[in-house]
């Protein structure tokens, strides 16, 4: 058997299309703890990211956070809270919204700081608030690196979620962690590749979320 | 009147970038901050909108402190100008112009007719309204730059070398354009460059500052040319302020000779020359000129234009100054300059002698037309 075998023989199977473990509540599972990672992540990332990257300070601090985030073993990390704090959807969130919150970070920081300075000059010499320039004038600017910063997060937490499955959360690392246990290759190729095209997913939507947020006079130019 | 009083800027490694300068600057008059870089000229037009806060020393606006009113306040009734004109590039160009009325609190219909009224003022086809400021030259994005901190009508403009990023052709067109404005609107501008020539083509008062912010002269750019302050004034001013004055003596009270000018089909008896003249001017049937001949050369009725000489840039009584009057004369292979009217028709000659004279005359009256300059 090959592995569109495993695909066809998974998709095909009657009985996983619905009840506890089919794949509408696996997949429901997954996009609602992905999507509340990535939430918390931006919660924390993109105000910070903003704020620094608009004064141009705190650089060097924010690359050592995100250094220290990425070299984290996501796993280990898993594994360590878990320990600390015993099973549950709190848990397993914190290694994934350490994972995503570095590229948002940092991202949204530089984002802001390559910013053109003679509009935002020009703003201030217009009399603008400072809040207003940062929104106003800078994020619409930013906003096509600030966005490339959030998919790659989502991408990371969409692919890493599987390992929510460890602490008994389900989503689609189910498929992948009882189907190894199982020797049943067909559920983890089949969970796999749901994964993979959740992740597709995720990149169609921040390209559709670019399209329609980005200014033409923004997005030609570059 | 913005009264700049015994302001000094220090900055806090101890550099010093405006030292104890006084300055009035009047209303509804260019005022050019000229100097060398690290002269401070920037540094003191920003404190003006308080970009910058002095170290010490008071700005007046009418007689009162600029910082009696909130910043934000103060700065809105300022125009700003940049170099770079620093346009917000994900909004469109009326969008863009119509930044400060919207600020104010105007509507949105209201604000965007206003923007379209000044890109007709500024130079700008309507039909880029709805562009996007990387669609247009970098001279077009500089008149919406303009545009912009015209929107709200304030009654002052603070312009940060505006024109120093574009080509020499596009920069002469938008100090055209800037000088066609201020005509119109009257404002109180003040324009920062480290081009001198541009200082004294639009300035109606020039403050020639030197490294360290320290004023050098204060005065109208024909006192500047007449009488530079010191050395360090008079090499900034280059090597040619002797020919660049002429800039402010008109050319309307030179003696034009009109008989060496002769139609292209004259008869033989008027394709002499006189005396002291050793060329004829031919024109053709319209007036214009051709070209210059000498009369043994000339056969009535089959004139060769192509085979006449250059008669060079000819000048315009009246609206050209001496110096354009001696550059055409300078330039022209037979020493004499072409005077013509407004449609371009030729209305005498005078030769370099004569420009010299009055030349002479003129430094020896002192008269000087500052429009002339224009």
């Amino acid at each position: 058997m090959n592995v569109l075998d495993y695909i066809s023989h998974f998709f095909g199977d009657g009985a996983l299309w619905h009840g506890y473990d089919g794949i509408p509540t696996r997949l429901g599972e997954h996009v609602v703890y992905s999507l509340e990672a990535l939430v918390l992540a931006a919660v924390i990332g993109l105000p910070v990211g903003l704020v620094t990257g608009h004064f141009g300070r705190g650089g060097n601090t924010l690359a050592l956070i995100a250094t220290g985030g990425r070299a984290l073993p996501t796993f280990g990390l898993l594994v360590l809270v878990v320990t600390w704090f015993g099973f549950g959807t709190g848990p397993a969130m914190v290694p994934l919204v350490v994972l995503a919150v570095p590229p948002i970070l940092v991202t949204t920081y530089e984002a802001v700081r390559s910013v053109d300075p003679s509009p935002v000059d020009a703003a201030r010499g217009m009399g603008i608030h400072e809040s207003r320039i940062l929104f106003r004038v800078e994020l619409p600017v930013a906003l096509p690196l600030i966005l490339s910063g959030l998919r790659s997060a989502a991408i990371q937490i969409v692919s890493t979620a599987t390992i929510a499955a460890y602490t008994g959360l389900g989503g689609l690392g189910r498929y992948i962690i009882d189907g190894l246990s199982q020797k049943n290759y067909e559920k983890v190729v089949g969970g796999a590749t749901l994964v993979a095209g959740m992740a597709l997913v995720t990149l169609l939507f921040f390209w559709a979320v670019s399209r329609f947020t980005v200014s033409p006079g923004v997005r030609r130019s570059e | 009147m913005i009264r700049i009083d015994q302001v000094t800027k220090r900055y806090a490694d101890g550099t010093v970038a405006v030292d104890r300068l006084s300055l009035d600057i009047p209303d509804r008059a260019i005022t050019v901050l000229v100097g060398p870089s690290g002269c401070g000229k920037t540094t003191t037009l920003r404190m003006i909108n308080r970009m910058v806060e002095p170290s010490e020393g008071t700005i007046l606006l009418d007689g009162a402190d600029i910082r009696d009113q909130p910043v934000n306040t103060l700065r809105r009734s300022m125009g700003y100008v940049i170099q770079n004109a620093g346009l917000f590039q994900h909004r469109t160009i009326l969008d863009n112009i119509a930044t400060v009325p919207r600020l104010l609190g105007w509507s949105k219909p209201k604000a965007r007719e206003r923007a379209a009224e000044l890109m007709g003022r500024v130079g700008l086809d309507t039909a880029l309204a709805k562009r996007y400021p990387y669609q247009l030259s970098g001279g077009q994005q500089q008149r919406v730059g303009v545009a912009r901190a015209l929107a709200a009508d304030p009654p002052v403009l603070l312009m940060d070398e505006p024109f120093s990023a574009v080509d020499p052709i596009v920069r002469k067109g938008l100090q055209d354009e800037l000088l066609r404005i201020q005509d119109e609107l009257g404002k109180t501008i003040v324009f920062v460059t480290h081009d001198i020539d541009e200082a004294i083509k639009l300035g109606t008062m020039v403050a020639v500052l030197r490294t360290g912010g320290h004023l050098a002269q204060y005065a109208p750019p024909a006192e500047l040319l007449t009488a530079p302050a010191d050395a360090f004034v008079e090499d900034f001013l280059g090597a040619d302020r002797g020919i660049r004055r002429l800039s402010f003596f008109p050319s309307a009270g030179l003696e034009l000779r009109t008989e060496p000018v002769v139609a292209m089909d004259a008869p033989a008896a008027r394709l002499t020359a006189p005396a002291d003249v050793p060329y004829l001017l031919v024109v053709d049937t319209d007036g214009r000129p051709l070209g210059w001949g000498a009369p043994d050369d000339l056969t009535a009725g089959a004139i060769d234009p192509a085979r006449l000489l250059n008669h060079g840039r000819p000048f315009t009584p009246g609206r050209d100054s001496l110096r354009t009057a001696l550059d055409g004369a300078v330039l022209s292979p037979t020493g004499w300059a072409v005077a013509v009217d407004d449609e371009g028709r030729a209305t005498g000659v005078v030769s370099q002698q004569v420009i010299g004279e009055a030349i002479r005359t003129a430094h020896a009256a002192g008269r000087e037309d500052v429009t002339a300059a224009r």
